[in-house]
């Protein structure tokens, strides 16, 4: 099969089970998926359905009790904590319901942050920075911090560094949640871009009904487990 | 170097809590310095002892005196090369009790020099000496504390040792020696015997104790039991031991200096140790998302623990070169007690072993929460926030 005709993302049989005190919490139970290049899913569910484990089992953040986890073609979940940390590194970019920048740092600069893993110049990583900067719009903030930013704007500087080193995939937990209808229209405006002018994959976690209404696709998960429809 | 400014941007987030530390530390360091100058005047003695020197004094102890009549047996006992005799003068200096410093009567001054070559004379300073009945020779720190130089008359005046006919003993300064070693005492005032024998108006042909070189220094030991069996059964025996063994004794009449200072080190240390643990511990606990953010983004842990040890490493080396600078700078004025401290100085290897600390504190304080950090769980660290 051509390479790109291959699913980007790809879940089999995982499981995910956490340990408290006594009791053995399953969290995921033996669940596949296939997300395709250039998809925008949107995952929904009540809270504690899973959602948020799902989305750290796709970008390496976490790593399955049981089942593969294929992304490209390569098992993440086999990787070591450092190949894993280089994988995110080169793959990934993560976007925050709490914007979750670096309070110390101005918005070029956290932007900037994967790329001091990167062998780039100082200029090339400037340069890197400012078109991430000016794809979410946010051109003229540049010095700003985020203090002085507002939730939107945080939102976007968030997106511009899950963008910056150009990953295949993004991974959105409830990007709007924290932001008025308006501002998160125009963040899932800015999501539906990257999807449809970039080719970005997109797997994003929401509550949002109207947030899902802007991906290609829809999963419901409900007790560890798919289902298309929405759950009553 | 790239993230060298993620580091220092850490260390700005709280101003005071780190201005604080990094204080706590330049303190400890300060403290540091000034006591290993203080263990080195306690010790000089001891390192700049010379290895073919023997001290021989009374028995019964170093106050009691010996005959000057020993100098001639002395010198007869095989594998002695030339002896010197001291006395304590315990000079006074315009009549005021603060003006003390160590001023002895030698018996000979080609003898001494020969015996003490660490003190360095100029040769028409010593010709000066051998002519000149009431010639002095004093030490470059000593003239300096006073204002003397060659040609100066200076009188003194000895509670111990008063001059016949009553008065101040007079002296002319008839030369300035130097030190050959940082660590070498200038800070003495040597006179020639002759006149202060036949001045004093008791005491005649008692000294003090004698210095004695030998020509073997592997011999040391047989030559001093040979000194000692001489004088045994005497009214004057002998205690013969190397210099730096009469030094060291001297210097703990006042205690074990150097355990003394071990302890008080030591107990700064752990407090500091803790102070800057404490920070450190602090500052990755209130970063636990910012942390996880970094992991998510692609920091590897070993990389976010080397950024934690290089935080704390960075707080003691400000708090730390600053702290060892300042007490170097202080040493470098001088001792604060010239007649009780002669020698007051921070020598370079202390310097060595204090930037060791400076290292060995940021590492060892922030090594728990480096560890915290590194093994920091992502899932976990991102969802504090949630």
């Amino acid at each position: 099969m051509d390479v790109s005709q291959q699913p980007l993302v790809r879940l089999e049989g995982v499981e995910k089970s956490f340990q408290r005190g006594s009791e053995q919490i399953h969290v995921l139970a033996n669940l596949s998926l296939q997300v395709g290049r250039g998809e925008f899913l949107a995952l929904m569910g009540p809270s504690g359905s899973g959602k948020s484990t799902l989305l750290n089992l796709v970008g390496g953040l976490d790593r399955p009790t049981a089942g593969a986890v294929e992304i490209d073609g390569e098992r993440i979940d086999q990787l070591s904590e450092r190949q894993l940390a280089a994988w995110r590194a080169r793959h990934v970019g993560l976007v925050f319901q709490f914007y979750n920048l670096l309070p110390m740092l101005n918005a070029e600069r956290n932007v900037e942050l994967p790329l001091l893993l990167t062998h780039l110049s100082r200029g090339e990583r400037r340069e890197h920075v400012r078109v991430a900067l000016e794809v979410v719009g946010l051109s003229h903030r540049t010095r700003h911090y985020p203090r002085t930013l507002s939730g939107g704007e945080q939102q976007r500087v968030g997106i511009a560094r899950a963008i910056v080193n150009d990953p295949t995939l993004l991974l959105c937990d409830e990007p709007t949640g924290d932001l008025d209808r308006k501002t998160g229209d125009e963040i899932l405006t800015l999501l539906q871009a990257l999807n449809r002018d970039q080719g970005k994959t997109i797997i994003m976690v929401t509550h949002d009904p109207h947030a899902s209404a802007r991906a290609t696709r829809t999963l419901y998960l409900e007790k560890g487990q798919f289902s298309t429809e929405k759950p009553e | 170097m790239k993230f060298v400014s993620l580091v220092w941007c850490n260390l700005r987030r709280k101003k005071l809590r780190t201005w604080l530390t990094i204080l706590s530390v330049f303190v400890a360091f300060v403290l540091f310095g000034l006591l290993c100058a203080l263990k080195e005047a306690f010790t000089a003695g001891v390192a700049v002892a010379g290895a073919d020197r023997l001290i021989a004094r009374h028995k019964v102890s170093l106050i009691m005196l010996l005959p000057e009549s020993y100098s001639r047996r002395m010198r007869q006992i095989p594998g002695v090369d030339s002896a010197v005799h001291f006395t304590w003068f315990n000079g006074i200096y315009q009549d005021d009790a603060r003006n003390f410093f160590a001023s002895m009567p030698i018996s000979d001054p080609e003898e001494f020099l020969k015996i003490f070559p660490e003190y360095v004379l100029p040769e028409s300073a010593r010709k000066e000496w051998m002519a000149t009945r009431t010639g002095a020779i004093v030490g470059r720190s000593l003239a300096g504390r006073f204002g003397w130089k060659v040609g100066d008359q200076v009188p003194l005046k000895s509670p111990i040792w008063p001059r016949k006919g009553g008065g101040a003993w007079e002296f002319k300064i008839v030369g300035i020696y130097e030190g050959a070693k940082r660590a070498t005492d200038t800070s003495g005032f040597y006179f020639r015997y002759d006149y202060f024998d036949e001045a004093r108006m008791r005491g005649e042909g008692e000294v003090g104790w004698y210095a004695i070189r030998v020509a073997d220094p592997d011999q040391a030991e047989r030559v001093a039991s040979a000194l000692d069996a001489e004088f045994v059964n005497s009214p004057f025996e002998t205690k013969t031991e190397p210099e730096g063994a009469f030094a060291q004794g001297f210097a703990q009449q006042i205690g074990d200096i150097g355990t003394m200072l071990i302890a008080i080190l030591s107990a700064v240390f752990f407090t500091i140790l803790l102070v800057a643990g404490n920070t450190m511990a602090q500052a990755v606990r209130e970063r636990t998302e910012e942390l996880g953010l970094l992991k998510a983004v692609g920091f590897t842990n070993g990389l976010v623990l080397v950024l934690v040890l290089a935080e704390s490493t960075l707080i003691a080396m400000a708090g730390g070169l600053t702290g060892l600078g300042a007490a170097w700078l202080i040493t470098a004025g001088g001792s604060p007690m010239p007649s009780v401290l002669p020698v007051f100085y921070l020598p370079p290897h202390l310097l060595l072993v204090g930037l060791g600390m400076i290292f060995g504190l940021g590492l060892i304080a922030g090594l728990l929460p480096a560890l915290d950090a590194m093994r920091l769980r992502i899932a976990v660290a991102l969802r504090r926030q949630a």
